[in-house]
């Protein structure tokens, strides 16, 4: 049996306005368990806080009942005025006598009345109250960032700066993600590689980070703190560590025809291949589908020319096991295919391009060398015509487009047609907008000066259809300010595409048991309060995994994300929170319902032995409950048909017990 | 904008089965329309004057009936709107209103034409048979 | 004159992030509703347990209401979303037994939704006063 302490808190006359204290106090005396019951001006002040804890000295006390304001305002302050006195911070109840009672009760008799009510309900909790001792799990301080982008880049520089290990996991053979196939950046103009390029040389210099190139995650296990990792390092035939990336091998190598995958396959690479000059590490790869030696056994020229000797034919997929404290995400986006949207005639003219190859073509290391030149016929465009919202705001079917809006591409459009119009000022550029949507510093002026300073036509209304005829694209179109249908003739038309998260975050989630929207975007933690955090404890997000994002949101993101990571990994131990679910393995029937339901993955199953009643052993499949990772909302305590599973702090018989004690 | 044929305009908003109101104004509608420069309200402007109540104007226009129903603003809106199914119910809601002009499976041999797109006798037929 | 006396018996359980905050709130901006209200602390309000609102019934309670985060809001990511499949069996089993829907409900009120605390209670309370005192549930053992 409990010895219960009572003691009612006046909150000056914000309580004993309303509900008679006294009343209250002498009413709870008779509650089973209680031993002692008082009143005070103010529970909360020193003086209050010295009451409950002689009484715990001078009457034994083991629970303690607060009729005072709300848990969520002094819950804390007396527990640790109960730990101070020495019992279990956790045998402590409230009863919110304030805010739920005085405060919205006129009457001195109903609130006395429900004061009393609500007194008695928490004496019945604590009665069935038990210490509870939050659960401390080790933590390992490496961090894991999954893609190496310029967000895995930004997060890993700066876990990196704050003294902590970082392993990168990228699946190119270089780090540099998206932004360093861009040309210029909006809306300052400065170039993409002349501001990425210094940062992945800091990475790679740094003797904090590792980086797992042409790698992928293949396996993760554990929980915040304490991951384990297995990263699959796949055989790029070159030795990394003796490859000096002179590029000899490259310029030898016969097979020349292979798609560029980082010129988005607008002209060549060889099999054997450094996908461009500042890759990160500079290393060669060979590309085992385009590789004679390696298909048929036949060539060897790149080892033959390798002063180094880096080439390794028999290279094989090596497997990393590793163990880390935290997970960062940062896998990235694509733009959308756009082999769906016949209008456009994206398949049938290599001059209907998207944004990404239009960024290709103007940066001086694409394969147009910087000159604004047609795919098709290496001419010069006159006319260009760009499409924004290509598959971004499509609601109408889900396998063409996506119902979200992809944020990025009104102000790349604006910085494509302006640098057009500044470089080739005899271009005519039309661009088709639904909306202009530039909220950020300084975009809407940027957007504006394409307008105002650089005389690009800007549309409001959408191309219907597009019509390769002759070296032209017939491009139809509307005006809706106009209310007119004009039909241009243009000569390269850019498609804004919709953009979408990497294809290799689901697998990742799954691993990870991380949430995702139905758009395949990492959820947050709480969309306002905490955006760079995943509901899985220790995985954290960064960039454009979350959502669409342009670079400056996403550098922001990533060092939000590594400040996280960071405040995890500085602690030698982590202290959970102690209301986690639990459940009793006598009474599991292993049937993986709980597991199923745990937002969290906290649940997995077990094989144990047990004693039967006839003293014979068996094993049995039963549910275990990592509390390090517990979050203790319940939801498998209601979903467990056989009731074994059941939450500390918030345990049925207690809640069954206040239900008992409010309907009495 | 209010006007008294709201009736009207929830009937024909029921009979088309489109919500007028999910469209965002692209016009991706009229840039895909074949039949853009004959009209004197473009598809884009249909479903705006279905969604605003201003029907007197599109029913006793002509535009009404120079739509083909290619279906090509069905296949393109973004939104899903699908303008033509709209283009069709104010024309049957104009039947309607000048008295029941029902076309039945023996009608449509003599209006078998070889000018006339065969879609759009099929499409007639299926608003005009109830 | 005591005829309109009766005074029905209200358990409200309260998820802790959203509607016990909404609660607070209520108080904080001295929105009244009637005391006939007692409110549970429960985490989620996916740790609501049928059993408990049985219980309640049982017990001679007049209505249950249940109050977590609005959806897409949950505090757990997804524990209302059950709440809101597991209540609406309940309580269509509950209509089943003769507990009329007017003495269930489950309603969305956030942090900041004060306002909508109180009137949600008010309404609540107006609509079990008017059905009366529920004895279709109620246990004779355990009888007021």
């Amino acid at each position: 049996m409990q010895r219960i302490g009572v003691f009612v808190c006046w909150c000056g006359s914000n309580i004993a306005g309303t509900v008679d204290v006294h009343t209250v106090a002498e009413a709870l005396k008779s509650e089973p368990g209680v031993v002692f019951s008082t009143d005070y001006q103010y529970m909360c002040s020193q003086a209050g806080q010295d009451i409950i804890k002689n009484a715990i000295k001078e009457h034994n006390l083991t629970g303690i009942v607060v009729c005072s304001c709300s848990p969520r305002m002094h819950e804390a302050t007396f527990r640790k005025t109960a730990a101070a006195a020495g019992i279990n911070p956790y045998m402590v109840e409230i009863a919110n006598i304030r805010e739920q009672c005085s405060w919205v009760h006129k009457d001195m008799q109903t609130g006395t009345e429900k004061a009393i009510i609500l007194g008695k309900a928490a004496v019945a909790k604590v009665n069935l109250n038990t210490p509870l001792t939050p659960g401390e799990s080790p933590v390992t301080k490496r961090a894991l960032v999954i893609g190496g982008g310029i967000a895995g880049i930004q997060t890993a520089l700066d876990i990196a700066d704050a003294g902590f290990p970082v392993d990168i996991v990228e699946t190119k053979p270089t780090i540099g993600g998206k932004m360093a196939q861009l040309d210029k950046t909006f809306p300052t103009l400065d170039c993409a590689a002349c501001i990425l390029t210094p940062k992945m040389v800091d990475v790679a210099q740094n003797e904090n980070i590792r980086i797992f190139s042409y790698s992928e995650v293949q396996e993760i296990k554990g929980f915040v703190g304490n991951f384990d990792v297995t990263i699959k390092k796949r055989a790029r035939f070159v030795k990394e560590e003796i490859c000096t990336g002179c590029g000899a091998c490259v310029e030898k190598c016969p097979m020349k025809k292979i798609p560029n995958e980082f010129n988005l396959g607008m002209d060549n690479r060889h099999a054997i291949y450094i996908p461009f000059a500042q890759a990160v590490p500079k290393v060669a790869t060979i590309d085992p589908n385009a590789c004679n030696m390696l298909k048929k056994g036949k060539c060897g020229i790149c080892s033959k020319v390798c002063s180094a000797g880096a080439i390794d034919y028999t290279q094989k997929d090596e497997f990393i096991s590793e163990k880390y404290g935290a997970i960062v995400v940062a896998t990235g986006f694509n733009p959308i295919s756009m082999e769906k949207f016949d209008e456009y005639a994206y398949s049938q003219s290599k001059d209907v391009i998207t944004s990404l190859e239009f960024e290709r073509l103007t940066n001086a290391a694409g394969p147009t060398a910087g000159k604004l030149l047609r795919p098709s016929d290496l001419k010069h465009p006159h006319t260009i015509v760009f499409v924004q919202c290509v598959g971004s705001r499509c609601a109408a079917c889900a396998e063409k487009g996506k119902e979200y809006c992809s944020k990025i591409c009104c102000m790349y459009t604006a910085k494509h047609a302006m640098l057009v119009r500044d470089k080739y000022p005899d271009t005519e550029v039309y661009v088709f907008y639904i909306d202009v949507r530039t909220p950020g510093k300084n975009f809407d002026e940027f957007y504006r000066r394409a307008v105002e300073e650089y005389g690009v036509k800007y549309v409001k209304g959408m191309v219907g259809k597009v019509t390769p005829e002759g070296d032209k694209l017939k491009v139809q179109a509307s005006d809706l300010i106009a209310n007119k249908q004009l039909h241009i003739d243009a000569d390269l038309v850019v498609l804004a595409a919709a953009i979408e998260p990497d294809k290799s975050a689901r697998p990742l989630a799954t691993m990870l048991t991380a949430s995702m929207d139905t758009n395949d975007f990492f959820t947050e933690a709480h969309p306002k309060l905490r955006p760079v955090e995943s509901p899985t404890a220790g995985v954290f997000l960064s960039g454009a995994c979350q959502g669409p994002k342009d670079i400056p949101e996403t550098v922001s993101q990533a060092s939000a994300a590594a400040s996280k990571v960071i405040g995890l990994l500085v602690k030698d131990k982590l202290t959970g929170n102690p209301c986690v679910a639990s459940p009793n393995e006598l009474m599991c029937n292993g049937c993986s319902t709980c597991e199923r339901v745990c937002p969290y993955g906290a649940i997995t199953y077990e094989d144990k032995e047990f004693m039967m009643p006839d003293r014979s052993k068996a094993i049995r499949r039963v549910a275990q409950v990592n509390p390090a990772v517990c979050q203790g909302c319940g939801a498998c305590t209601v979903a467990c048909m056989s009731g074994a599973m059941d939450l500390r702090g918030f345990m049925g018989s207690q809640i069954i017990a206040e239900v008992d004690a409010i309907c009495k | 904008m209010h006007n008294d044929n709201t009736r009207l305009t929830q009937e024909i908003i029921r009979a088309s089965g489109v919500n007028p109101s999910k469209c965002m104004k692209c016009g991706k509608c009229s840039a895909t329309c074949p039949a853009y420069d004959e009209m004197e309200y473009h598809p884009h402007q249909f479903v705006y004057m279905v969604e605003s109540g201003d029907l007197e104007p599109l029913m006793n226009s002509k535009s009404l009936y120079k739509c083909l129903s290619c279906f090509a603003c069905i296949d393109r809106c973004p939104r899903g709107v699908e303008p033509a199914k709209l283009v069709e119910a104010v024309r049957f809601a104009v039947i309607r209103q000048q008295g029941a002009d029902h076309m039945t499976p023996d009608d449509v041999p003599a209006k078998l034409n070889e000018d006339i797109p065969q879609q759009a006798i099929v499409s007639a037929f299926r608003k005009y048979r109830k | 004159m005591q005829v309109n006396e009766y005074k029905p018996l209200i358990v409200a359980f309260c998820c802790n992030w959203c509607s016990y905050a909404g609660a607070d709130l209520a108080g904080n901006n001295r929105l009244a509703y009637p005391a006939d209200v007692k409110i549970i602390r429960v985490p989620c309000s996916c740790r609501v347990n049928p059993m408990f609102i049985l219980r309640a019934f049982q017990r001679g309670a007049d209505g249950v209401i249940i109050c977590g985060c609005h959806p897409g809001d949950c505090h757990y990511t997804s524990g209302n979303y059950y709440t809101r499949r597991r209540m609406a069996l309940l309580f269509s089993m509950l209509d089943y037994l003769g507990i009329e829907r007017e003495r269930t409900r489950l309603e969305w009120v956030s942090a900041a939704e004060g306002a909508k605390f109180a009137a949600t209670m008010n309404d609540f309370v107006e609509k079990v006063t008017a059905l009366g005192e529920n004895k279709r549930l109620e246990d004779l053992r355990c009888k007021r």
